[in-house]
């Protein structure tokens, strides 16, 4: 392990990509995203690393060019955020169609309308069914750590998938903290070099992408979706062997003094260690509350969510994004579904918060809690909306 | 067991779709879709190719002796080669019932 | 743990200053926060930067509202900009000012712990260049006793490369000469 050093997360973000010896880098600049893909680009005009960066004219670009580069058996990266993640949509369930293992970083940042360049979660929500594996980072450390594993998760041969790693932006993009980068030996021990199951190359020539007819299509999508759910499995070993290497324990739920909780509070992304804050705070005064963090996403969980929810009797589930006009917060919405023949299931209450950057205090969390307890009905809430 | 032709249950599907096969575009035989077949008149045919070059299934080629012909198996009967031919060497000629 | 806001114009090195400061106590084995008050920005516009450090793992990461120490390094600003806001109560401020002491008082109205440095000068005089910050750094350190004075060598080398020692010098002065009163 290299020694404990400072600096800004995107930048951690870059490096880490770079110690994962891509081939192929396509990537447009957005902010929050943008220190992400400047300090790529160095790394590979500085010949650090034998790769590609190839500056194209939008974010659909990027993904037209990462699958591309992926087809041929290139490993390859790419980074967006919020507007740029959305005008590569029509890509998105496309790489995942064709089990293409493109790694992507997305810094969370609120879609427009208006425009706002601050941290939420509307993004990635709105792209929760295009088929990758989703995870999202609390911090610098996991921002690099997830990176380097995401490679191995989505280039391994029962997985084939993509995979993008959420990091909060701003509040994780542009801080400065202290982080451990593994050396380049380690990182080549833990992720060995892609070994794709099917090429474009002329020599063996094979079709990729191609036209599906209707009597086939169901199946063609029972057995996308049978990869991502068993992909889990494959994730959780992946996570072991990295906690023997690294010593750095990865859960798909992480939980936080939930074993004894009446009321859990389940957060996503950076927001999760101020919530831990407040969790300590409440605790002190006797009260029983415990965290969820979220880190996967897709595939979604479901056991290991029961098994953290045991005793529960009040799950607080913190959305930082909205289904307009649906049922409330992606997260606290799916929870419901998912969780709704389970005899055993807490009642769920669903705030919004975090919107478009608002900052979340350590007092939010508590007013939270106690807003909770006294609320009579079960529609979701704008959690600190001026009225 | 006979090795089937194309996948049919969830599990049969290759990964991401991929045809392993190439070229087997091949195998579909579009000749059956024809109402009209492109006929060489050689004695007025002048050599030039422009059938060839203008044929969009890309199925009109020229044999030893620098004639031109459709295979027959892909031509859909489109009457392009026909309309380019300078010389009318080419007719278009109702398939049997 | 200690919650540090700095105010400065777009342009004066506020966010390079907070780097730097988070990257001190990273080689101290603490642990450190440094990030702007996130936003689009242009130069002259007034900004600001937090730091936070602390000896145990810092899980924090909403923004700073009462912040221990605040520091302005630019002194236009104080008429702007509400620089106390939210200052603890026993709260350190820090300003860059020629001006004597109790003249920054009168205009604040503020009665809490205050010290001052003329970095502008001191700046001028070592760097050339009326860019403030790394020497506020200095008045920083003996101010709070936040870092160990050479926690600061190795970022400021790796930072300003062939001007680090200027930058270094400028530091030490202020160090010396920062004027500190209850």
């Amino acid at each position: 392990m290299s020694k404990r050093t400072g600096m800004e997360v995107a930048i951690a973000a870059a490096e880490a990509v770079a110690l994962c010896n891509i081939d192929v880098a396509a990537v447009y600049p957005i902010t929050p995203q943008s220190h992400i893909a400047e300090h790529l680009s160095d790394i590979v005009h500085n010949g650090r690393i034998d790769a590609e960066f190839i500056t194209v004219e939008s974010e659909h670009s990027a993904m037209s060019a990462c699958a591309g580069a992926s087809a041929t058996g290139a490993r390859v990266y790419t980074a967006t955020s919020s507007q740029g993640l959305i005008l590569m949509h029509e890509i998105l369930p496309i790489v995942s169609a064709m089990r293409l293992p493109v790694v992507m970083g997305n810094a969370n940042r609120a879609l427009s309308g208006p425009l706002n360049i601050w941290n939420d979660h509307s993004d990635i929500m709105s792209v929760r069914d295009c088929g990758w594996i989703q995870l999202f980072a609390e911090n610098g450390q996991e921002v690099i750590d997830l990176t380097i594993q995401s490679f191995k998760m989505a280039e391994h041969p029962d997985v084939m998938l993509p995979a993008v790693v959420n990091l909060d932006g701003f509040q994780l993009t542009h801080m400065i903290e202290p982080m451990e980068f593994p050396t380049q030996e380690e990182v080549n021990r833990f992720l060995p070099e892609r070994a794709p199951f099917a090429t474009l190359h002329p020599d063996k020539p094979v079709s990729m992408g191609c036209f599906n007819m209707p009597d086939i299509f169901t199946e063609t999508m029972m057995a996308k979706n049978e990869a991502l759910v068993n992909s889990k499995q494959t994730i959780l070993k992946i996570w072991d062997e990295w906690e023997k290497q690294f010593g750095r324990r990865y859960k798909p739920v992480e939980t936080y003094f939930s074993e004894d909780a009446e009321t859990l509070i389940l957060t996503m992304g950076s927001m999760s260690e101020t919530a831990s804050v407040a969790v300590d705070e409440m605790r002190k005064k006797g009260k029983r509350v415990g965290l969820l963090r979220l880190r996967l996403w897709r595939p979604f969980p479901l056991e290991e969510l029961r098994s953290a929810l045991k005793g529960c009797k009040t799950l607080i589930v913190m959305d930082r994004a909205l289904s307009f006009g649906g049922a409330g917060g992606p997260v606290g919405t799916e929870i419901k579904s998912l969780l709704f023949h389970d005899k055993s299931r807490p009642r769920i209450v669903n705030f919004l918060m975090g919107l478009g950057g608002r900052d979340m205090k350590v007092e939010d969390f508590i007013a939270m809690v106690e807003r909770a307890g006294k609320k009579k009905d079960e529609t979701y809430e704008f959690y600190g909306v001026r009225q | 067991m006979k090795q089937k032709k194309w996948p049919e249950a969830w599990h049969e599907v290759t990964p991401g779709c991929v045809v392993f096969a190439p070229g087997s575009a091949s195998t579909y035989k579009t000749g059956s879709w024809r109402a009209q077949r492109p006929v060489w008149d050689n004695k007025k045919c002048i050599k030039c190719g422009i059938c060839y070059i203008f044929c969009p299934e890309c199925c009109i080629s020229e044999s030893a002796d620098g004639f031109f012909a459709a295979n027959l198996d892909y031509c859909k009967g489109c009457g392009i080669c026909e309309h380019e031919c300078w010389p009318q060497a080419i007719a278009m000629v109702e398939e049997e019932v | 743990m200690i919650e540090i806001r700095w105010h400065g114009r777009g342009g004066q090195g506020a966010v390079t200053s907070v780097e730097l400061l988070a990257l001190a106590a990273i080689e101290e084995g603490k642990y450190a926060q440094g990030f702007p008050a996130f936003g689009p920005e242009r130069r002259g516009a007034p900004v600001m930067a937090y730091n936070r450090v602390d000896a145990q793992p810092i899980r924090v990461r909403s923004g700073i509202y009462q912040p221990d120490v605040v520091v302005v390094l630019d002194p236009s600003l104080m008429t702007l900009v509400n620089v106390t806001d939210g200052i603890k109560p026993g709260g350190l401020l820090i300003v860059n000012t020629a001006k004597p002491q109790k003249s920054i008082r009168d205009t604040l109205k503020y009665t809490g712990r205050l010290a001052t440095v003329d970095a502008t000068h001191i700046a001028r005089e070592e760097l050339g260049l009326p860019i403030a910050n790394t020497t506020m750094l200095g008045a920083i350190l003996k101010a709070t006793g936040v870092l160990k004075f050479a926690s600061l060598d190795v970022p400021i080398e790796e930072r300003f490369g062939r001007i680090a020692a200027k930058n270094k010098k400028a530091l030490k002065r202020a160090y010396d000469s920062v004027k500190i009163s209850k």
